[in-house]
């Protein structure tokens, strides 16, 4: 899977979580910047993740993320 | 694979491609219409954690703004855990619109159970939830001792039902809320492997014994059941503990279930309040039977052990066998000539259902929506009680389309797979079961035949003569209370207020209320419990009508009549003066909108729609209808209220009427 691929699903993915059509998966994208991203949507975005792209994190990866960019990192990673 | 159906709620549409939006167009002005029906068809179909979470934030904003949320039932759910609750609530409230509830739930801080069950006023005592949720799992019990050491094992499992007795009295005691119990699923780790249920201690065996002794634990208290420990077991248990998502989050279990742990609970608060469904209409044509019975002829389709495709419509019709047997009405709706549809349920060996077993058969060949309108007519119930079984993706896709009320369920490709889909949906989830329960099917067989029998006589009132009919009148009482909860929560049609009661406040009742039950036999058979009444006694030697319902099989046999007659005799032996009636509209009662006026009680007052009406019991004259008539269980009760008459006679401090000298709360409703 392509780079952009990975963001283009990963859009669709924050807009659902998220509820908020105008967000986009850009990599330096974080949770100061959009309002509903607290530490409970953090856990349902990373389950709707794991999901989507039938991958499983462990709790120290979740916990190392600092922004989009590395989120990316982590799935390829998996693929 | 098969875990699919269970995780994804495969018997459930997949939602519509613009369910956000649909969400979001929904109007939050206060003054828009009520939006209960709109919310029902979004939470109708498999939604995934994040499309729950948006319709409950829908709701909430619904709500926020005032908008009604009719015509769902407002309940009112707090929720005590040890886990993480956050995405078990908007599963929750979200789920529960599926099922015809409006769901506010009460969400204490994290793992504050005991705190909150015992102090009185503490946020969830407060809050006077109707249910509690004990979402406890193997965490929240002290269920540890050492291995092997039997006098230990029984100190452990004293100690964690007695853990759990506290909480669940400091909850009734505090909130008057019942609980819902959940067993606890065992853990899928070994200690010594086979030999777990063998040793006291090992955790399976303590787990195991537990529940055994928590389902005991709730026979004769009106608190209710939540099998978790089961539902593990039916996915399985590995999937349903989720290490990671525990120790990420707190999660009891992986959120793969979550969807199917809320329709769980919200099965169960909708049957609490009778939403149950009550008859399954089959297709025949490759849902009963493999083949067309038109073209393949009855040589030709499949229903036979020893094959393969024969077994698995077998199993269909062996899991409505078993639902018929425990209370559930058969029909059925096909395309097909009426006689040749019939052919082989009269000559196939190998049916297991029979004619006698389908209380409306309606094989033609108009559209299923009019055929299960004319079935659920017939049959006296409404089309949410209704579920179709059809193989046909069309006409599923045609019904849900035209009748919303109707569940449909999708059904696999495989048949195989048909019995087992339509037991994982729950449509006839049940909290209690009476005895009534298990005759009911024959009753709507018997209700058939007095049908056909009212046609052939000329004259209602020979032919009501000619049923000799038996009435029977009692006081509320604990063998019956299980079923007059049942009818107070699922009777809409006649029913004059609607009012909803818990089990617990059925049996306050009993002790503060003159009180009911209606029991009707005839030559055709037990009717079983058809009425309940609940008066209370209001100043001025009066009763109110607190209650007044019936169920629609034995309309027009002039049961209400004899219900009067003997409510009036008790009120002439306690010295009330005064009957009166309220009549609370719903969109389901526009049948007993004249009653009081029927029986000849006079119009005191209206407003928007509610009427209330009075009724002279001195003067009272009501005709009887042609039944014998058998009154007991009074004396005990009379015995009582005599006692408080002549204490106040002799200038005792009671004030006129007002028997109870410290009212109940379910009594003392405001006026």
């Amino acid at each position: 899977m392509q780079d952009s691929e990975v963001y283009d699903k990963l859009t669709g993915i924050f807009r659902d979580v998220f509820d908020d059509d105008s967000l986009t998966a850009r990599p330096d994208l974080s949770a100061d910047q959009v309002d509903e991203w607290d530490s409970l949507s953090h856990i349902r975005l990373m389950l709707t993740v794991e999901r989507a792209f039938n991958i499983k994190f462990s709790a120290g990866e979740i916990g190392k993320l600092k922004n989009v960019g590395d989120l990316v990192h982590l799935i390829e990673a998996k693929q | 694979m098969s875990n699919t159906l269970y995780e994804k709620l495969a018997w459930l549409p997949e939602p519509p491609a613009g369910f956000s939006n649909q969400c979001r167009a929904l109007p939050a002005g206060g003054s828009s219409h009520p939006q209960g029906d709109a919310l029902r068809a979004l939470a109708g179909s498999a939604l995934d954690l994040n499309q729950l979470h948006r319709l409950a934030k829908t709701i909430e904003r619904l709500r926020g703004a005032g908008v009604s949320l009719a015509p769902l039932t407002p309940i009112k759910l707090a929720i005590l855990s040890n886990s993480t609750v956050d995405f078990v609530v908007p599963a929750l409230i979200a789920s529960a619109a599926r099922h015809g509830i409006a769901l506010e739930c009460v969400k204490p801080e994290f793992d504050q159970v005991m705190q909150e069950a015992l102090s009185p006023a503490s946020h969830v005592n407060r809050a006077k939830p109707d249910a509690v949720l004990l979402a406890l799992d193997h965490r929240a019990f002290p269920l540890r001792c050492a291995y092997g050491d039997r006098e230990a094992e029984e100190q452990a499992l004293r100690d964690a039902a007695e853990h759990l007795r506290a909480i669940r009295e400091g909850i009734r005691a505090h909130s008057g809320a019942v609980s819902i119990v959940q067993t606890v699923a065992p853990q899928p780790e070994w200690l010594f492997g086979s030999l777990d249920p063998l040793v006291p201690g090992a955790p399976r065996r303590l787990i195991a014994r537990f529940n055994t002794a928590l389902v005991e634990s709730l026979y004769g208290t009106p608190d209710l059941l939540f099998d978790v420990a089961g539902l593990a077991a039916t996915v399985g248990l590995a999937e349903w503990h989720s290490p990671v998502q525990w120790n990420l989050a707190k999660l009891p279990f992986s959120d793969a279930f979550l969807p199917l742990y809320a329709d769980h609970v919200a099965r169960i608060l909708a049957a609490v309040r009778g939403k149950s469904r009550r008859c399954l209409v089959l297709d025949l044509d490759n849902t009963v039977w493999g083949g067309v019975i038109g073209d393949d002829g009855i040589e030709g389709i499949q229903c036979a052990q020893g094959d393969a495709t024969g077994e698995a419509f077998l199993a269909v019709q062996r899991l409505a066998l078993d639902l018929r047997q425990r209370g559930i009405v058969l029909a059925v709706s096909s395309k097909n000539e009426d006689a040749v549809a019939r052919l082989p349920f009269q000559q196939h060996p190998e049916m297991l259902l029979k004619e006698e077993h389908i209380a409306v058969f309606q094989a033609n060949w108009s559209d299923k929506a009019t055929n299960i309108k004319s079935i659920a007519e017939a049959l006296s119930l409404g089309l949410e009680s209704v579920v179709l079984l059809d193989d046909n993706p069309a006409e599923r896709e045609f019904v849900r389309g035209v009748l919303p009320q109707v569940a449909v369920p999708e059904l696999p490709e495989d048949p195989a797979l048909y019995a087992r889909t339509l037991s994982a949906a729950g449509y006839f989830e049940a909290v209690a079961l009476s005895a009534e329960d298990l005759q009911r099917a024959g009753f709507y067989q018997d209700n058939a035949r007095r049908v056909e029998l009212l046609k052939q006589a000329s004259d209602v009132n020979a032919y009501l003569a000619s049923l000799n009919m038996e009435i029977t009148f009692q006081p509320f009482d604990a063998t019956g209370r299980a079923r007059i909860t049942q009818l107070i929560n699922k009777s809409n049609q006649f029913n004059l207020t609607t009012r909803r009661y818990t089990e617990a406040e059925v049996a306050e009742a009993e002790r503060d209320c003159f009180t009911l039950q209606v029991r009707l036999a005839d030559r055709f058979g037990d009717n079983g419990m058809i009425s309940v009444v609940i008066c209370r006694t209001k100043p001025y030697a009066t009763w109110e009508i607190d209650t007044w319902l019936m169920s629609c099989r034995v309309l027009g046999r002039g049961v209400e009549q004899m219900v009067l007659r003997e409510m009036v005799r008790h009120a002439r032996r306690d010295q009330i003066r005064t009957l009166i009636g309220v009549y609370l509209p719903t969109d389901r009662n526009q049948l007993v909108k004249d009653h009081y006026a029927k029986l000849g009680f006079t119009s005191k007052s209206e407003q928007d729609g509610a009427t209330i009406w009075e009724l002279d019991v001195e003067t009272a004259a009501i005709e009887a209808a042609p039944m014998t008539v058998r009154s007991f269980g009074f004396d005990a009760i009379e015995a009582q209220r005599a006692l408080l008459r002549d204490a106040r006679q002799q200038g005792n401090a009671l004030t006129p009427g007002a028997e109870r000298s410290q009212p109940s709360p379910f009594c003392a409703v405001p006026e």
